[in-house]
């Protein structure tokens, strides 16, 4: 029988094959939930979740939300603005004062990669899961986007799955990364030389192809990204336009990729500047899919680390 | 396995019992008006299947059996140490003012038809459920028994009762393993 061993979800490198489909696979259960009229189950019923989102988000957080509400768990939101944070309390401070509320789980996102590393050995008895951290991981994103993934295809094993944009501040990019890798996926990315991470490849079977065109030619997926201007300086790219035209997604070159091929993006959309309207509401994209599948796969997520052993 | 294996139902034997079981499920029901059948993963559902199919072999009309998985209603999520995969639930019919028969395998402690009839009440008002079993096997720690039983066998707590199923999903044998 497949368990999940795991106190806390921070980063899909973490996780073994296995346990990603056992992720996945409970979601697919899960689903079935949100698809009632009640949509509710018993599940976690008397458990305290915290979501200390220290950036802002839409999606994932009402996403969490909705995944521990579904599940029975008391939700409770914590974001920046009124937060202990804005006086200079310490990122530690913060969680062992959250802590001695004794949550059962507490869903984080923060700027800095790996602050839930750093969190996870000073909270004893309380599971974290990371809900984006600075460049490293987004978990949830990479199960969700797999989830997607697989509903279409059957399967995650041989896709050719195409990644663009900015990659070094992506961490949408490094959780599928890791995670359709160890799947059986192959992952080419395309992005301007100074959005590129080096030594992107070593990651697994990965291609960094030069032209945008090298990379969705063929592809099952074409994964688009966010070009997060809130994250880079202002020298990595001329201006917006140039980008669009080099790297943008819009109904002609998207011919490239396989007749059938599916077109995502996490989210929030830059319309007019990674993809065009077009290709946004066309009918190969997946992105509402995306958000959907997201309650489950965060269900599952919530599901499977309270049962993971604690310490 | 343990060295004494006792085999209470041959598959005749498997056969007579839904068979019977069949004919007191219309007989209590006048019949298969309004009347749909809940097998509980993953022993129940196969079993609900095989009792869908006597009931069509007498009445001519097979009622729609619905699949219920109860881990997520499971009342021992907090002492696990690790989670059980979730299986799916499937009910692609109304239950609202339906008669349901609960169908499972074996009952035991009674935990699991518990949390199978918050699973089925989650999805609607039903008119009433009943409860149909292969094995009863006695131990109860909930108050709840079934309408429909195939056979009652006293056992041990040490003792474990095994239904078998053949490739196709039917009914085998049911062995008692000590």
């Amino acid at each position: 029988m497949k368990a999940f061993k795991h106190k806390d979800i921070i980063a899909l490198r973490d996780l073994s094959k296995e346990e990603i489909e056992l992720l996945i696979e409970t979601a697919e259960g899960m689903r079935e939930v949100n698809s009632r009229e009640i949509k509710k189950v018993p599940t976690l019923r008397g458990r305290t979740i915290i979501n200390l989102f220290y950036e802002s988000s839409t999606r994932t957080r009402t996403s969490f939300e909705i995944a521990g509400k579904r599940l029975s768990a008391d939700t409770v939101n914590i974001s920046p603005s009124t937060s202990s944070a804005t006086k200079g309390e310490t990122l530690s401070d913060t969680a062992l004062n959250l802590l001695a509320m004794k949550p059962d789980i507490i869903v984080m996102r923060h700027a800095v990669s790996g602050s839930h590393y750093y969190l996870s050995g000073r909270l004893p008895g309380c599971s974290i899961i990371n809900a984006g951290d600075g460049a490293h991981e987004h978990p949830s994103q990479g199960l969700l986007d797999m989830l997607t993934m697989k509903d279409r295809f059957g399967r995650l094993d041989g896709l050719k799955v195409a990644i663009v944009g900015d990659i070094t501040h992506s961490r949408v990019a490094r959780s599928n990364i890791q995670g359709l890798t160890k799947m059986g996926s192959a992952v080419f990315l395309a992005g301007p030389p100074t959005m590129m991470p080096p030594g992107v490849e070593r990651l697994g079977n990965v291609t960094v192809c030069s032209t945008m065109k090298e990379a969705i030619q063929d592809a099952d997926v074409v994964m688009m990204l966010r070009i997060q201007q809130e994250r880079q300086g202002k020298t990595l790219m001329p201006n917006t336009r140039e980008y669009s035209r080099y790297f943008g997604l819009n109904p002609e070159n998207l011919k490239l990729a396989k007749p059938d091929a599916m077109v995502m993006h996490p989210g929030p959309i830059n319309r007019g500047v990674e993809m065009s309207s077009h290709v946004v509401d066309g009918s190969q994209s997946h992105i509402l899919k995306q958000v959907e599948n997201g309650v489950a796969v965060r269900m599952s997520m919530l599901y499977h680390v309270c049962g993971g052993e604690l310490e | 396995m343990a060295a004494q294996n006792t085999v209470i139902l041959d598959v005749t034997g498997v056969r007579r019992a839904l068979t019977r079981i069949a004919h007191e499920v219309l007989e209590k029901n006048k019949g298969v008006e309004n009347l749909v059948l809940a097998g509980i993963r993953t022993g129940g559902v196969y079993l609900a299947k095989e009792l869908a199919a006597r009931l069509e072999e007498i009445e001519g009309v097979r009622p729609p059996v619905g699949e219920v998985d109860i881990t997520l209603y499971r009342d021992d999520i907090k002492g696990q140490t690790a989670h059980l995969p979730v299986g799916k639930t499937d009910i692609p019919f109304s239950v609202e003012g339906k008669r349901v028969v609960l169908v499972d395998d074996v009952l035991f402690t009674g935990r699991t038809i518990r949390a199978a009839l918050d699973a089925i009440m989650d999805h609607g008002r039903p008119a009433c459920i009943q409860l149909a079993v292969l094995i009863d096997r006695g131990h109860r720690e909930l108050p709840i028994r079934a309408d429909f039983v195939g056979r009652n066998v006293p056992t041990s707590l040490k003792e474990n009762i095994s239904v078998k199923f053949d490739s196709n999903y039917l009914p085998t044998e049911v062995v008692l393993e000590k």
